[in-house]
């Protein structure tokens, strides 16, 4: 069997007295889909944002298709290079600027104004991110829209195209089904299924346990700050998963 | 998916509709009421006093745009005007010395406002409202209290020659209003700017170095307050340690009528430029009919206001 994708040993995190985080382990394979539960403030979000590199890590080693990541974190930018993506709860997106602009956001492709100059190449931005929001199946009025003016699930839509254009080998999703429609819900379980396909590894963190248990392999489940459960999907149960979740077991 | 949404025109546009009106509207108001309005002459010395504030427009349009703020513009210019009046008159070096003494001045002490404001943390409002106040109090101490005159007639062709019939600092202003525009509109640093003033947390996901972003917005700011300095020394042959108190509330008035939003994510520098413009035209014309200067600085502050209102009502409607 190969390496896995990403490996995480032993990670400790604390703010302050509180230690959101006491050694946490596990490991994911290239195209396996990862459910990762847990209640409020089991640190299910302070362990993505570490594998983001938009937090640090107090102890412990994260190894990323094989190699180590640079104590004691990596920057965003260096992140999102390795091939790491996440769509956020709250989208991350800059509504007064236009959908290219934040499909690129970060990664805007450049040309030499008068040979030297840098500036962003927007048709070539533009029509990459019409591709993109395309290949989505997502309908758009114009790429050139802000996105503060388009309804949620297309705003979703934007946040998506900009973790997968860049050729991702990870994408993390945190609750990406909470706020939508129920067909717009099967529109990302399906998905997450292309991407599994297509060899792309996903952490989904989702409160809803049936989105979780229909597209996922195995289940991670935190509490306080542990890993309380890794079972694989076809091995376990709602009850069981609830369970472990609020501290039953 | 069904979408609700009305046709509308794609984007913010580079320039408001808007702005424009009001500044056309003004000027045809000017040259109906205020003699001599109508002149070469006239738009001349127009475009001449609005530079320097223009120049202080750009960096307040910078700043703005990354829901930053500047206060301390003004006493930079100062601090700018006297550095380069010291080097070059008192310690007698060379002018192009003086001219780089000065921007740097200004550089240095915006470096400092974006050390505070984005690495220790400190609101932008506190740091550059202290540096208002610091500044001035360097400009007073570096000049000892009192103007430097004599300034190096190289320095002061920058402010008083005229090239084509048309001023030097009309030509500084206009040639940095078209850099900045297409820095601002065109490159990653002015996409990176619009958006940290729009959404922090986006720009820092996605790669954006926020911290060291908004350390060079400071930086830019400064400079160009140091720029505008050095022309506003030179036009009135003085580095004076008490030059621009309070300019950088207009320089803020011409960017926020000009379009930019206050609170981050907005603005264009040709947007600033109408906006400098509008201010300009309505004190020329003013000044023309003879109304006293009380009753100009209540006008701009009205403006002010009334283009905050307009562009609230705006977002409102927009939803």
């Amino acid at each position: 069997m190969s390496r896995p994708l990403l490996e995480l040993r032993e990670v400790t995190k604390r703010f302050g007295a509180v230690e959101v985080l006491q050694g946490v382990s596990f490991s994911l394979e290239r195209g396996e889909v990862l459910g990762l539960l847990g209640d409020n403030g089991a640190g299910k979000s302070t362990l993505m944002k570490i594998i983001t590199g938009v937090y640090s890590l107090d102890s412990g080693e994260i190894v990323f298709d094989g190699t180590p990541i640079p104590y004691p974190q990596h920057s965003p930018r260096e992140a999102r290079n390795l091939g790491i993506e996440m769509i956020y709860q709250d989208l991350a997106l800059a509504k007064q600027q236009d959908v290219a602009a934040n499909v690129f956001l970060g990664q805007e492709p450049v040309y030499r104004f008068l040979g030297f100059w840098p500036m962003i190449d927007k048709p070539k931005m533009e029509a990459e991110a019409q591709a993109a929001i395309t290949r989505l199946g997502a309908r758009i009025p114009s790429v050139r829209y802000p996105v503060g003016q388009l309804s949620g699930g297309q705003q979703q839509s934007v946040a998506i195209a900009r973790a997968l254009t860049f050729g991702p080998k990870l994408v993390i999703m945190d609750e990406p089904t909470a706020a939508l429609a129920v067909r717009e819900v099967e529109h990302v379980l399906e998905l997450i299924h292309k991407l599994k396909m297509q060899g792309i590894s996903i952490i989904l963190i989702s409160h809803r346990l049936p989105d979780v248990f229909a597209v996922t392999d195995r289940i991670l489940v935190l509490r306080q700050g542990t890993v309380v459960a890794d079972e694989r999907t076809s091995q376990t149960n709602m009850s069981n998963v609830v369970a472990h979740i609020v501290g039953a077991h | 998916m069904q979408t609700f949404l009305p046709p509308r025109p794609s984007q913010s546009p580079t320039v408001r509709l808007e702005s424009v009106l009001v500044l056309v509207g003004l000027a045809l108001a000017m040259a109906l009421l205020a003699p001599n309005f109508l002149s070469l002459s006239n738009f001349l010395n127009i475009l001449l006093a609005t530079s320097v504030i223009g120049v202080l427009a750009i960096a307040a349009t910078f700043v703005l745009c990354a829901a930053g703020l500047d206060l301390s513009l003004g006493s930079v210019l100062a601090v700018a005007g006297v550095t380069s009046g010291v080097l070059c008159v008192n310690l007698g070096l060379p002018w192009p010395l003086g001219l780089l003494g000065g921007l740097l001045a200004g550089g240095l002490l915006g470096l400092v406002n974006g050390l505070l404001v984005a690495r220790a943390g400190i609101p932008a409002f506190i740091v550059t409202l202290g540096m208002l106040s610091v500044a001035r109090g360097l400009a007073l101490i570096i000049a000892d209290g009192k103007p430097v005159y004599g300034l190096p007639l190289a320095i002061t062709f920058l402010g008083q020659g005229r090239f084509l019939g048309i001023p030097m600092p009309v030509w500084v202003f206009l040639f940095l209003v078209i850099i900045f525009h297409l820095i601002l509109s065109r490159t990653r640093f002015g996409r990176y700017t619009l958006v940290i003033g729009d959404n922090e947390m986006a720009a820092r996901v996605t790669g954006i170095d926020v911290s060291k972003h908004k350390i060079r917005l400071y930086m830019l700011s400064g400079a160009l307050a140091g720029l505008a300095g050095l022309l506003f020394a030179a036009r009135v042959n003085a580095a004076d340690p008490t030059a621009g108190v309070s300019y950088e509330l207009s320089a803020i008035t011409a960017a926020v009528i000009g379009g930019t939003n206050l609170f981050g994510g907005r603005g264009t520098v040709i947007g600033t430029l109408i906006g400098a413009l509008i201010m300009g035209v309505l004190q020329n014309g003013l000044n023309l009919m003879a109304v006293p200067s009380f009753y100009q600085q209540v006008a701009i502050g009205a403006i002010l206001v009334l283009a905050v209102w307009l562009d609230r009502a705006r977002d409102r409607r927009r939803v």
